[in-house]
């Protein structure tokens, strides 16, 4: 008897525990659409609409939002589809999607550094240099004018939204591969960037705008300071906009969300990691 | 009379019940995160191709190629170093506490160890980070973040557990081994190596293996010295990345096959922890006979 009841108790728990696991993910499907803007696009964005949704919702507990993050692409394709309410960038439009008629609403602006050791005398680098660098063509400082030193390159983790954007941006992308130097530092998070390049006198990196502070030098990019004010004035080049897109008729619902980014509680979020535009 | 004694058995059973149910928790989530771990990850070695996936010593995420070879690698290289490098000191401590040192010695050295257990991997790494790296770049160059620091700090994070466990298969050989040792005219350092140490002999052994799973599953300090390069290394003042970091580092980030990837990068590193423990209870069992 005993046995069949502790049998019986573990084959609950077993069957509760694996219900629990593959139940929550179904649990959204069944809220009704009318409330519910989806919002669909770039995973460097997805954070950012994801926080500032919360204190959206708590302000509207009418309106649901549902976030998904599945890259620019595919979200400004699901807006045009009439998929998705709102489709989310981290990129420019490129000309035949400029053609398809969507608002654009720049959110905020994500700006990469490119940073060295404080004693390094380089301040200024050619975005091409920069890209030779981070590929490993040039190797050594005194090759862009510094102190006779190997280069030690560091980078962020395959999948980070910083690699990715600068990869994009300073031209080290061949079909979707990853042309930066293989043997370069991978260190985790911005934070662990910036630990690097300060405690290195050789090392060369690149970083959210939001991390830089006095232990590491910025170099200017073709002459222009990583600047908040240079980026929004698009003088800086390694940066890029967050654009949330919509199509015509704007649902009143969706618009109070855009609404609700762009007031000074949304922007607020936003500069917390990334250059409010507000 | 008769009811009191029944009172006292169902007593008994609920608090045996009970404590089952507790054993039984520990096991279902060991039998939960291993159902968990195979269903996540050996998909993605079969679509990866189990040969390219071991064998393959490229990880390029953004053109779907995985291979872990270098990183399986980098977990040997790191942790036979650690054991190169720890279980002499280790063994070496333990024999200085259990036979040689007097007793006020041993109140300041056992606790010092029994600290070092206590410190929390992030804060090893946060030394060797500042500390370790920084003097490594001074004499090799290259950064400093290197196969040798995380061989370092992982030498020293294996020391608290093959001491203890040495120490005590040191002081459990029977006392008549030394003193006939002794009798027979034999030194405390010829007794110490020809007679103590061979009877703990499965007891050190123990220990060491013991050490070697907390050197293979250490990923914090190790992400933070070791570079993380995925590449195979050629010295010991290379950059690597052991399969723990690789896990730790992408997982937040990865989607889909990629994430498929580093579950699988986790299914070969349970094989080598279950052989792992297997190669233990072997050792215990061995001892116990």
């Amino acid at each position: 008897m005993k046995k069949i009841i502790t049998s019986l108790i573990v084959l609950i728990l077993i069957t509760s525990l694996i219900t629990a696991c593959t139940g929550t993910s179904h649990v959204s499907e069944g809220t009704e659409s009318t409330g519910t803007i989806s919002v669909v696009g770039s995973t460097s964005v997805t954070p950012l609409a994801q926080e500032i949704a919360y204190e959206f919702e708590d302000a509207h507990p009418e309106i649901r939002v549902d976030i998904q993050g599945v890259g620019s692409s595919a979200g400004i394709k699901a807006v045009y589809d009439g998929v998705a309410h709102i489709g989310m960038a981290s990129r420019n439009l490129k000309p035949e999607e400029k053609e398809w008629g969507l608002t654009e609403h720049v959110i905020a602006i994500d700006g990469v550094a490119v940073a060295v050791h404080p004693n390094n005398p380089v301040s200024d680098l050619s975005l091409e240099t920069v890209t030779k660098i981070f590929k490993g063509e040039i190797t050594n400082w005194s090759e862009v004018g510094g102190n006779d030193m190997e280069i030690l390159v560091v980078s962020r983790e395959a999948g980070s939204g910083t690699r990715g954007a600068f990869e994009e941006l300073v031209d080290l992308l061949e079909d979707k591969e990853s042309l930066l130097r293989e043997d370069a530092l991978i260190a985790e998070g911005n934070g662990s960037v910036k630990a690097n390049i300060a405690s290195k006198e050789g090392a060369i990196g690149y970083l959210s705008l939001g991390y830089l502070d006095e232990t590491i030098t910025p170099v200017k990019i073709d002459g222009v300071e990583p600047t908040v004010e240079n980026i929004l004035s698009g003088d800086y080049k390694v940066s890029r906009p967050f654009l949330m897109l919509t199509k015509d008729p704007v649902d009143p619902n969706v618009q109070s969300y855009l609404d609700f980014i762009m007031s000074t509680e949304g922007q607020e979020i936003a500069g917390q990691n990334f250059v409010p535009v507000k | 009379m008769k009811k009191d004694i029944r009172i006292k058995k169902f007593y008994e059973k609920t608090v045996e019940t009970w404590f089952l149910l507790c054993a039984i928790i520990a096991i279902l989530f060991l039998g939960i995160i291993s159902i968990y771990l195979f269903l996540e990850g050996t998909p993605a070695i079969f679509k990866i191709g189990l040969k390219e996936f071991i064998l393959g010593s490229k990880w390029m995420t953004s053109a779907e190629i995985f291979g872990i070879f270098p990183m399986i690698i980098a977990s040997i290289y790191g942790t036979l170093g650690a054991i190169v490098l720890g279980v002499p000191i280790g063994i070496f401590t333990a024999i200085f506490m259990a036979e040689i040192a007097p007793e006020p010695i041993v109140k300041i050295v056992r606790p010092a160890i029994e600290l070092l257990a206590g410190i929390p991997s992030v804060i090893y790494g946060f030394f060797g980070l500042i500390v370790i790296v920084p003097i490594i770049d001074n004499i090799f160059g290259n950064g400093g973040n290197s196969l040798l620091a995380a061989i370092i700090i992982l030498g020293i994070m294996i020391l608290p557990t093959i001491v203890n466990i040495s120490e005590s298969a040191i002081r459990e050989v029977p006392k008549s081994y030394k003193e006939g040792s002794l009798a027979l005219g034999a030194s405390q350092i010829q007794t110490i190596f020809r007679v103590i140490l061979p009877a703990a002999r499965s007891g050190i052994l123990a220990g060491v293996v013991l050490g070697i799973g907390r050197a293979i599953g250490e990923t914090m300090a190790v992400i933070l010295v070791a570079g993380n390069t995925p590449l195979l290394p050629e010295s010991i003042t290379d950059r690597v990345r052991t399969m723990t970091s690789n896990i730790a580092l992408e997982m937040s980030y990865a989607f889909g096959l990629h994430q498929e990837a580093l579950f699988a990068t986790g299914v070969i590193l349970f094989i080598f922890i279950i052989l792992i423990n297997v190669a233990l209870h072997l050792l215990v069992f061995r001892s116990e006979k």
